[in-house]
């Protein structure tokens, strides 16, 4: 009887979001924007389903449906809602499950970490676009501000309070994301935590915290570093040249 | 000492800009540190006041806050603009990241190669007519109130002024094809402490002159 719902035999519907509850991605099928959402809801313990955009095609009739906002992606369909931008969709989640610190001053710590890390971050995931002759020197530049801005202050942070966790001696977003980022820089510079001993122990301590582990081993929604196949995919779907 | 949030940025709109709207909009006082050279600069970073070496930064209740997003949220959350829950939070969140985009649009105008200038303003243009404007102009139309979000006034609608008016200084007739948006832009700008901010003399920054563009760029380098 499954076939009678599917989207294809009643041409025009489209298909129920999310009949199981659990929150719904709509990206590519790769990290790019989205990947910090799966490591948020990941880290929360909660399970979500994933729509893949896998043509230009497909971006265009989600956004024809009215689907996207801004007409974009990322875009994850939780509690009733279609959300959009990356930034509002990791405030919810981290909101939600508890992940946003106790009070007003610990949102304000966890928001200035999450958003120093994003900037760092967002030279990694722009780094696979970089033109080749670009390459070499762009990695370099990444390698320079995670050593010398950002990885340090992460360092004195967890040396300062001597505890765990970044924020409230308790996980929050703050640590998940600098856990994602450590991995994603060390993915292109393999030694890159060389002189940052209380990071080394972060990311261990991290990495065995039972959900992130769950989410480190294979078969988890986490997507492998891009690829030219990726690079070429994304060009293709949105259109860039 | 006064007890005054306190911006250290440069004498100029940039980055810090939407923290001195939310601010006003809030009936916030506040003091300005203009950051005017290089060497002040690197003065603000080897005192280690600046998290990520970067401005803006922001001196409030006994924290030296930066990243623009980090600010803008806790003034918010102190200031009652951020809605009445969560999920009030999270439509604020996605309104304000898609004006954030749009402002990161025209703020990169300013990047473009000379020759590029005139065409780059017209696709930014084009994105505020076509892709971001209907839908505020959709949320109002969908509740009839005068504001975004939850009938009461929020960070999601003194930043939709504030891109209203940055739009507008290059496209005057940005708003012909929305009606809401024009009463949204009356309704907001007669807002007591922003009707304020408006006036000249308020700590509102004026476009960048071409001519102060060298002496900005020394300082960042």
């Amino acid at each position: 009887m499954r076939y009678l719902f599917s989207a294809s035999y009643f041409p025009g519907i489209q298909k129920l979001s999310s009949m199981s509850g659990k929150p719904r991605l709509t990206y590519i099928n790769g990290r790019g924007r989205m990947e910090p959402v799966r490591w948020l809801l990941a880290a929360a313990g909660v399970e979500f389903e994933e729509n893949f955009v896998e043509t230009k095609e497909q971006l265009e009739k989600l956004i024809k449906g009215g689907d996207l906002l801004f007409q974009q992606v990322p875009m994850v369909e939780i509690d009733g809602m279609k959300m959009v931008q990356t930034r509002a969709i990791l405030s919810y989640i981290a909101g939600k499950y508890n992940l946003y610190g106790k009070d007003l001053k610990e949102r304000a710590l966890i928001d200035m970490y999450v958003e120093g890390i994003t900037d760092l971050m967002q030279m990694v995931m722009m780094f696979p676009f970089t033109p080749a002759e670009a390459k070499a020197k762009n990695l370099a530049s990444i390698e320079e501000k995670a050593t010398k801005r950002y990885f340090p202050v992460f360092e004195k942070i967890l040396k300062q309070h001597g505890q765990d966790f970044l924020v409230g001696n308790r996980l929050s977003w703050a640590d998940v994301q600098l856990l994602e980022a450590i991995l994603a820089v060390e993915e292109k510079v393999p030694a890159v935590l060389s002189g940052f001993p209380q990071l080394q122990a972060f990311k261990t301590k991290m990495s065995n915290v039972p959900t992130i582990k769950k989410f480190l081993q294979p078969g988890s929604a986490r997507k492998p570093p891009p690829d030219e196949n990726y690079v070429a995919l994304v060009m293709s779907i949105f259109n860039l040249s | 000492m006064s007890g005054k949030p306190r911006l250290t940025y440069i004498n100029g709109r940039g980055r810090m800009e939407p923290v001195r709207w939310l601010l006003a909009a809030a009936g916030v006082e506040f003091e300005e540190n203009f950051v005017e050279t290089k060497e002040q600069l690197e003065k603000l970073i080897k005192d280690g006041d600046l998290l990520f070496q970067q401005v803006p930064m922001v001196e409030i209740d006994g924290m030296k806050m930066v990243q623009t997003r980090a600010i803008l949220n806790y003034i918010a959350g102190k200031y009652n603009l951020y809605g009445k829950d969560l999920k009030e939070r999270a439509l604020i969140d996605m309104y304000v990241e898609g004006l954030a985009d749009l402002n990161e649009l025209i703020s990169s105008n300013f990047f473009q190669p000379a020759d590029k200038k005139e065409e780059h303003l017209a696709t930014v243009m084009d994105k505020a007519a076509t892709r971001y404007f209907p839908v505020y102009e959709k949320v109002l139309k969908g509740h009839g109130q005068d504001f975004l979000v939850g009938n009461k006034l929020s960070r999601a609608d003194v930043q939709l002024l504030e891109i209203i008016l940055l739009v507008e200084e290059s496209k005057p007739d940005i708003l012909a094809k929305f009606p809401l948006l024009q009463s949204f832009k009356a309704k907001t700008s007669n807002i007591p402490n922003i009707k304020k901010f408006l006036q000249p003399g308020s700590q509102r920054k004026q476009p960048i002159q071409e001519k102060d563009i060298p002496r900005l760029m020394q300082i960042f380098h």
